[in-house]
């Protein structure tokens, strides 16, 4: 099950406009993404820290959504210091550490952490619905929009579908094995889920005609007032200049 | 005595699901104002098809669909008829599909061109009528199935319908929200047709009682009379008194 376990809070960070929010994420994000030099990388994760301090995460939480890149992070550690071309740091036995190989480690390492950081702190702190509503407003096609939202929506109800034929399929003894009846039934159930996917598609289409819809959606305005704007404009516009000067000053 | 022309009136409806045998057929239904009018019958026999052929979802293939005094032929027909009558559908999941509860409320009366400050004031004010009050930012896939339920007539309702069609309403409900649906269907003033399969949920929210057999609708005279509340061993059996 999906869960959004950031978007619970009431710190400053919750209370920008989602807008801002992913506007300052492209532009942080894409800051770090292609800065070079080793300052502008650890400036880019000092604001991202900092993000998630305002956001008042919990730790915890915040380290295990990290843990999906460290794993990621050590295959590149693993495989790029000996491989790399360049200088020698250091020698074990037949291999040769690169000098160029760890920095680049390093900063791979640091913009991912850096970037991962930024987005936990302003996208998952939003509900997917008020994103949905603020990239409507900041011009995304409305279909698009709501493509995601609906498909957000639906998710949940497809799983419990599955849950329901899986349990149905439990109950009656199937243990999942490497063998023709076991491929057979998830076979029919991963068919089985498409047929009520679709079936369920219909019906919502259905329930949206007798309420009058003619192929025009309409969004609400926002309904709760932001009142952190100012404040968070004001620090991510330094961050991002503090990076993009760190960057070119280098 | 006064004539009284229906509001709803079906003559001769056949309909067959392809690769079927027909499941309507010949039938003859009419609707009158005011009517409280509780529809009974097995699985299968045709209930939910009957009110999609209402709605003009299903398009019968023969016979005369007349509503508010007008022939309804084409989806252009229907379009009026989906303002004026409003259905519940039998799994709340199929209607709700907004974020949050008050977008999906909302969506009814915008389409009806309402604009965003009335489809708010609408919305919050039939919440409030149903009990929901302070549930507008609330996640509507996050809700209880009782909640589900009342949100989705919540999003009917804000639609101010002439008449409501409830498929199974009192379905998974527990029996305070039902107590609750059954208040609320009471304080209406509204016609209605409800299927469901629960008679004590009947006895106090309907005036009559119909049932379906063999593609057809039947005053259920064997029912209606039939209605009594009592507890003993074998209630929920047929029996005789």
């Amino acid at each position: 099950m999906i869960t959004e376990p950031f978007t619970a809070g009431n710190s400053i960070i919750h209370n920008v406009d989602p807008r801002l929010k992913i506007v300052f994420t492209v532009m942080l994000s894409c800051a770090v993404a292609v800065a070079n030099s080793l300052s502008t990388l650890l400036s880019g994760l000092a604001a991202g820290l900092l993000l998630v301090g305002l956001a008042r995460l919990d730790g915890r939480a915040f380290l295990k959504r990290l843990g999906v890149v460290f794993g990621f992070m050590a295959l590149i550690w693993v495989v790029l210091p000996i491989t790399y071309p360049g200088a020698p740091l250091f020698e074990i036995g037949p291999l040769q550490v690169s000098r160029p190989g760890v920095a680049l480690c390093l900063k791979i390492t640091l913009k991912s952490v850096a970037i991962l950081s930024i987005l936990i702190a302003l996208v998952a702190t939003t509900t997917l619905s008020a994103i949905g509503n603020a990239l409507y407003r900041l011009g995304v096609p409305g279909k698009l929009v709501y493509l995601m939202v609906m498909t957000y929506r639906y998710i949940f109800v497809i799983e419990n579908e599955y849950q329901r034929l899986m349990r149905a399929a439990r109950i009656r003894g199937f243990q999942p094995g490497t063998n023709i009846h076991s491929y057979k039934t998830f076979a029919y159930l991963t068919g089985m889920i498409f047929i009520r996917a679709s079936a369920r598609a219909e019906s919502v289409y259905q329930a949206m005609l007798c309420r009058g819809f003619k192929g025009q959606f309409h969004t609400l305005g926002p309904v709760i007032p932001y009142t952190q704007n100012k404040g968070f404009t004001v620090l991510t516009t330094a961050a991002l200049i503090i990076i993009l000067g760190l960057e070119i000053w280098n | 005595m006064e004539l009284k022309q229906p509001i709803i009136s079906l003559e001769g409806i056949h309909y067959c699901y392809p690769g079927s045998r027909p499941i309507l057929k010949d039938l003859e239904f009419n609707i009158f104002k005011g009517d409280r009018i509780g529809l009974v019958a097995p699985n299968g026999s045709g209930k939910t098809t009957l009110f999609h052929i209402i709605m003009g979802l299903l398009k019968p293939s023969s016979g005369k669909v007349n509503i508010f005094g007008k022939d309804r032929r084409t989806e252009q027909d229907f379009i009026d008829v989906r303002r004026r009558i409003g259905l519940l559908f039998q799994d709340a999941d199929d209607q709700l599909f907004s974020p949050t509860v008050l977008e999906d409320v909302s969506f009814g009366p915008l389409n009806l061109g309402k604009s965003k400050e009335e489809a708010v004031a609408i919305s919050i004010k039939t919440l409030e009528f149903l009990g929901l009050d302070d549930f507008e930012d609330r996640i509507t896939y996050k809700l209880s199935g009782g909640e589900k339920r009342l949100v989705s007539l919540a999003t009917i309702l804000a639609m101010e319908p002439e008449i409501l069609l409830l498929d199974e309403p009192g379905n998974a409900l527990d029996s305070a929200m039902k107590s609750k649906l059954i208040d609320v269907l009471n304080s209406l003033n509204i016609t209605y047709v409800l299927i469901s399969h629960e008679f004590d949920f009947f006895s106090e929210t309907t005036d009559q009682i119909f049932s379906m057999e063999n593609g057809k609708i039947l005053l259920d005279d064997e029912v209606y009379l039939h209605i009594h509340q009592h507890s003993h061993k074998v209630g929920k059996q047929p029996h005789e008194h």
